[in-house]
């Protein structure tokens, strides 16, 4: 009963804060190399390199001497990297194993070293606890490096909050309107989709039966089947892993062949694969990849479908600006929801729940 | 787990106050503003000593999850500058000044294998790492090596928990740490942290050395106030500025020079950063040389010393009668 008393404002935050404990990518396996390179995750500029052994390493981008970026520095032998001011040498632990015009070097002298997986193509970083980095919390997102998928992707850098990305991905209804070139058509908007949240995921369901296939979805047929004609039934089922990564598993086959009951085979099926680590309030680094179970061998098709996804998430990338710019420019207007925003508004929920727990909480505007 | 040397001053309150071996008292105190205590970290203190106010560093035991309670513990020093007696004084209820938690002594996740070394009250500053490795299921063993059970603080609850992880080292039972056999069991990925007195500290550093171990991995945290001597009165003479001054056993050469008008450089005032180094023009007696910022060959051949914990002693014996009674005198430039 005591839950039911409570009168809690139905106010939804516009942004949220994103949760520290938790594994965000950093960047593409290909992008870490010898040479050091910058990036902010959640806030922390991060110098990212690998060993000589190969091994990707993530320390604070900031010498502890005088905060010189080590991210302009140079790895040396074995695990290191030397500051380009004075010259401080540090190990992958983040210890200073080197200092200029003395014979000793100072215990205190260290830099912070985070929790580093490489898996499914990606460099994943633990900045929040390290003590609860647990290599099984790394979102499930074994299509982008198993056999049985081919495909690749890309980064947006997108200039919004991390969580107006999660709402565009939770709901696709906005493909009629932002897409209508490429995926979108009417049935969208029309179609009744089913949302379910079990543990730390939100699942959201959409079939569209007995169709005619939006151009990018007609291409893909044909690529499988050639010359195919007619109508097919359409699906997107959405799932949220929190705290920011989102699998769609998209796809269309020929109308009435079974699809909807499981039997996939006259159809072409993708994987919209999404992880988005935030940068800044107001900034996130968006990683996306477009995996294909079908035409394994075309690298023609990967580079299609690669080119074809960035033309449609360019369209994203333009409304998602213009949102954040509007919520600035707007702070006294307020944001109302449909009942279309039932997968964001459980992915908020979720999010929510992980930065009360973590004592982070703190509603933003 | 990053250092943070920023001071933020609060009020401490006293909130238990318990014996936990013959010389060393338990502390629970409440902050005012509450922050958690990773686990390596410490707190400063104000203490009053003859008036005076003093500060004074204390690892910290342990803390609750809401960064309300921090746990120290203080040991009754033989030779006390005075902060001791003061903090072994407080009960329930009083109130002091104190920083929130402090870190410059991180415990890093991610070594395959640990070694925790505690000395005498040296404990204090592994407890709570340890706990944390532990929860981690980390590889972890715990050294505690003391004089005798009795002064041992901690070391039922530590035998509890650790169990086959904890080594227990006892002077008076004839099981006293042999710093070679412990560095002999340890390989190249181990990571030891150490705190314990300066003798101790400075065996395994020897150790750590001869064996050439990643010196990183040799991690430690000294307050600069361990030394191979008991500190003496010694006279601090500095011709260039016509100062001359006592340093009392309970002050540090550095805080006699302050107070004598001498505008010194100084930073960290533990023997780690250097920057209060001064030049010896003339010594009579010997130097307790008690940083880590020189390097042994540096410290023998004592043309500098950090006057910030360093001291002199009238012999190197660090007798007085074999000074024939005479106080040290070191005459330096800064």
């Amino acid at each position: 009963m005591t839950a039911m008393m409570q009168s809690v404002s139905s106010t939804t935050n516009k942004v949220l804060g994103y949760p520290l404990n938790a594994w965000y990518v950093a960047a593409w396996d290909h992008e870490v190399t010898r040479k050091p390179m910058s990036r902010r995750i959640a806030d922390r500029p991060l110098a990212l390199y690998r060993t000589e052994d190969g091994k990707a390493v993530a320390l604070a981008d900031a010498c502890w001497h005088r905060l010189a970026p080590l991210s302009m520095g140079k790895t040396l032998a074995k695990d290191e990297i030397q500051c380009p001011y004075h010259g401080i040498v540090y190990n992958s632990a983040g210890r200073c194993v080197s200092m200029p015009a003395q014979e000793t070097i100072n215990p205190s002298a260290t830099v912070p070293s985070f929790p580093v997986i490489e898996r499914y193509r990606y460099v994943w970083v633990w900045l929040g606890d390290p003590t609860q980095a647990d290599p099984t919390l790394v979102p499930d997102m074994h299509q982008m490096s198993s056999e049985e998928w081919a495909g690749d992707g890309e980064t947006i850098f997108a200039p919004c909050n991390f969580q107006l990305v999660l709402d565009n991905l939770m709901d696709l209804t906005h493909e009629e309107f932002v897409h209508s070139s490429s995926i979108g058509q009417d049935e969208l908007s029309e179609s009744d989709f089913k949302v379910t949240q079990d543990g730390n995921t939100v699942t959201v369901s959409r079939w569209m039966l007995d169709i005619d296939a939006p151009p990018f979805w007609l291409k893909n047929m044909r690529d499988k089947f050639p010359g195919f004609e007619g109508k097919v039934d359409r699906w997107q089922i959405i799932t949220f892993q929190s705290p920011s990564t989102i699998n769609i598993d998209v796809g269309v086959a020929k109308a009435g062949t079974g699809a909807p009951e499981g039997d996939r085979s006259q159809g072409v099926n993708g994987f919209v694969m999404n992880t988005i680590s935030p940068e800044t309030a107001k900034t996130c680094h968006y990683f996306w990849a477009f995996m294909r179970n079908y035409r394994l061998e075309s690298q023609l098709i990967t580079t299609q479908l690669r080119n074809g996804v960035h033309g449609v998430f360019g369209e994203d990338e333009a409304m998602l600006k213009a949102q954040q710019e509007a919520i600035d420019a707007n702070p006294d207007y307020e944001f109302y929801n449909l009942n279309i925003d039932a997968g964001g508004m459980w992915v908020r929920r979720l999010i929510e729940r992980q930065l009360a727990a973590e004592g982070r909480l703190i509603p933003t505007v | 787990m990053a250092a943070t040397n920023v001071e933020v001053w609060q009020t401490g309150t006293v909130v238990e106050a318990e014996s936990v071996s013959a010389e060393t008292r338990r502390l629970v105190l409440t902050q005012s503003l509450p922050k958690k205590a990773e686990p390596g970290s410490h707190i400063d203190v104000m203490v009053t000593i003859n008036g005076e106010r003093h500060k004074r560093s204390y690892s910290v035991v342990d803390s609750s999850d809401d960064g309300v309670r921090v746990a120290i513990s203080v040991f009754r020093a033989p030779q006390s500058r005075g902060g001791s007696v003061f903090m072994q004084g407080l009960e329930v209820g009083d109130q002091l000044e104190i920083t929130q938690p402090l870190q410059n002594f991180p415990l890093r996740v991610g070594a395959p294998r640990y070694v925790l070394l505690a000395g005498g009250i040296g404990i204090t500053a592994m407890v709570n790492m340890a706990r944390v490795l532990r929860n981690i299921k980390a590889d972890y063993t715990l050294v505690y090596a003391g004089r005798s059970r009795a002064a041992m603080a901690y070391l039922p609850q530590l035998e509890a928990l650790h169990g086959d992880a904890l080594r227990v080292h006892v002077d008076d039972e004839g099981t006293a740490l042999k710093v070679d056999e412990l560095l002999a069991g340890v390989d190249p990925e181990t990571e030891l942290y150490m705190c314990g007195p300066i003798r101790l500290m400075d065996a395994v550093k020897r150790g750590w050395d001869t064996r050439g171990l990643s010196i990183p991995n040799l991690r430690y945290e000294t307050f600069g106030n361990s030394g191979w001597f008991d500190p003496e009165e010694f006279v601090v003479r500095v011709p260039r500025l016509g100062v001359e001054t006592t340093v009392g056993a309970g002050e540090s050469m550095l805080e006699a020079l302050e107070r004598s008008g001498v505008d010194m450089m100084f930073d960290c005032r533990k023997g780690e950063c250097g920057l209060c180094e001064v030049r010896l023009l003339g010594l009579k007696g010997a130097v307790d040389h008690r940083d880590v910022f020189y390097s042994e060959r540096q410290q023998h051949a004592a043309a500098k010393m950090c006057c910030c914990v360093s001291r002199a002693v009238s012999s190197d014996t660090g007798a007085r009668t074999d000074a024939g009674g005479e106080r040290a005198v070191v005459t330096i430039d800064v």
